[in-house]
């Protein structure tokens, strides 16, 4: 059973903009599954219609198989929401924060003190109960937020792009408990504009562009269709000109730093080679960007047909 | 699912949000009536005599005491949904399994405990001032629950319908605030004029008054049955204008 099932969904806002053209999705139960797409694409939107902020113009919504319609409240009891912007009360304090959501889900009153319990020390905000909730951090209000989703045990989380604006610390301790999360069986639907984050915790991926989806397919196959990347070369020695080298483009950064973009049939062995061959010695390289961010872009900006042409328009 | 669990979490919630901030909830109406009964009441009222046969003290009280009742019930809901909305954390409610018969039933139950406990509040200052004698305690009651009813569901609406904090100012001030004080609660609606007597006849808060003041000492200026019929009209259409407004969404969904 799938954890959810986008069909032929559509939005149309009362001002005439359509943020959703009929989009098809579906993400299997357990996966870890990213929706990304640019500001405005209708990323939002469709998270809205899957966790009732926003009414759906036509199409369907199907939660482990109940119909957002015709059967709400078993719906939306499968949902946990992570949304971008805090929006719990802010003169609460983090622990009746939780349990009032534990309420509203129909948690009794002893199961929800103890789930309280667990979701604030996983997320490492227990010494932080009796805060009033307007006193922390930003990062610990995301955590907060989190917490608030887990707390009544959902069968699918929807994380609306939980790491803006955070840390890099936090941000890899959140990746860490997400993980630990989707292990115990969660089904996430995570939105990030971190591709990088994508790339590293999901699985299956959709990109959505202009209220369609462009992409929607796993990850392993997403990244496979890359044929160029970007590597940016440290040298050993500096060099006065870029090296010429067929099947590669070279760009003298600095002295000491190339700007390469590689085909992968030509292989970075046989580069280094070159390379080498042109006494030319690299001591370190790194990605220019990351690998899904190129794709994305790929897919987003420079080629509209992209979709048309891989045949995966939906 | 069990809906009882999230309609307490609602209420509870709510009585909470008004004890927490009890000096800007509890105290003021302790002062403010106070100060209606001390001045109208004993300073004033000494002079102006009888009204229908009960002192103008003992005449005013039921009236002050539901002008409380209805303020506080309208401000409880208003505010606290209003701020729900304006915090986004009505999106804690959105997502959740719960009905919206559950949503308007604990919110509006909130409405009802704060006006009714300023209700309270007040009845126990005005005994400083005056020696009430309770005529029917069951139609004083219900009469009290009633009209905080139809005031907190009036309340809701205007949370839901609001699109800043100014528009949950003008009802309060410039509709709940003239219609109290034209309702009965100072003057007997037979001292007024012919016309002024007709107008205020269409004035819906003047029957609740009336029949609350009956239920307290005994005195009406109207059928007190016709109340329970306006009061449960009241209820009925507020009732389901609101879930109205939550079903579609009005004002707290795109």
């Amino acid at each position: 059973m799938n954890a959810l099932s986008l069909r032929n969904l559509r939005k149309t806002y009362n001002n005439g903009f359509e943020a959703l053209k009929g989009i098809d999705l579906d993400v299997e139960t357990g996966d870890f599954f990213a929706l990304l797409g640019p500001n405005g694409a209708g990323k939002s939107t469709a998270i809205g219609i899957i966790s009732s902020l926003i009414n759906q113009t036509s199409g369907s919504v199907s939660i482990f198989g109940h119909d957002l319609r015709r059967e709400r409240e078993k719906a939306k009891s499968c949902i946990g929401l992570v949304p971008q912007e805090v929006n719990f009360n802010q003169f609460d304090t983090v622990k009746s924060i939780l349990l009032n959501q534990a309420g509203y889900y129909g948690t009794p009153r002893k199961l929800a003190l103890q789930r309280t319990e667990y979701c604030l020390k996983q997320m490492d905000l227990w010494d932080k109960r009796d805060t009033v909730s307007r006193r922390l951090s930003g990062g610990m209000k995301r955590r907060v937020m989190i917490a608030r989703a887990l707390v009544h045990a959902p069968k699918l989380l929807i994380l609306d792009e939980p790491t803006a604006g955070v840390d890099i610390e936090i941000r890899r301790s959140m990746w860490k408990m997400m993980q630990e999360v989707n292990q115990q069986g969660t089904t996430i639907i995570l939105t990030t504009h971190y591709l990088e984050e994508a790339e590293s915790l999901c699985r299956n991926i959709a990109i959505i562009n202009h209220g369609k989806i462009v992409e929607h397919s796993d990850m392993a196959s997403l990244l496979a269709r890359l044929h160029i990347e970007h590597f940016i070369l440290d040298l050993a020695h500096p060099i006065a000109v870029a090296p010429v080298i067929e099947g590669c483009q070279i760009e003298l950064l600095t002295d000491k730093m190339l700007n390469v973009a590689v085909a992968k049939e030509h292989g970075l062995n046989k580069l280094f080679s070159q390379l080498s061959a042109q006494n030319i010695d690299v001591i370190s390289l790194k990605n220019k960007t990351n690998r899904l961010e190129q794709l994305f872009m790929d897919l987003i900006d420079s080629n509209p047909n992209y979709a048309k042409a891989a045949g995966n328009e939906r | 699912m069990n809906y009882s669990i999230a309609f307490k979490t609602i209420v509870i919630k709510e009585i909470f949000r008004f004890i927490r901030i009890w000096p800007q909830t509890l105290l003021p109406p302790a002062i403010t009536t106070a100060l209606y009964f001390l001045i109208f009441g004993k300073l004033i009222g000494d002079r102006i005599g009888t009204i229908s046969g009960a002192s103008y003290m003992d005449y005013i009280v039921p009236g002050i005491i539901l002008m409380s009742v209805i303020s506080h019930s309208y401000a409880n809901v208003v505010s606290s949904f209003y701020s729900t909305k304006f915090q986004r954390n009505i999106e804690e409610l959105l997502v959740a399994p719960i009905p919206n018969w559950v949503i308007l039933g604990g919110y509006v139950s909130g409405g009802i405990i704060r006006g009714l406990l300023v209700g309270i509040v007040v009845t126990l200052i005005s005994l400083l001032f005056a020696d009430i004698k309770v005529n029917n305690i069951l139609i004083t009651l219900t009469i009290a629950a009633l009209t905080a009813t139809v005031f907190a569901l009036a309340g809701f609406i205007n949370a839901i319908l609001a699109e800043s904090f100014d528009d949950i100012s003008i009802i309060p001030n410039f509709v709940l605030t003239p219609l109290s004080y034209l309702g009965g609660v100072f003057y007997s609606v037979d001292m007024l004029p012919g016309v002024w007597q007709s107008i205020s006849m269409g004035n819906p808060i003047l029957y609740m008054i009336n029949a609350f003041r009956y239920g307290l000492i005994g005195v009406t200026d109207v059928d007190i049955w016709l109340t329970f019929i306006i009061t449960g009209g009241f209820i009925v259409t507020l009732t389901l204008f609101s879930l109205y407004l939550l079903h579609k969404g009005i004002g707290i969904k795109n």
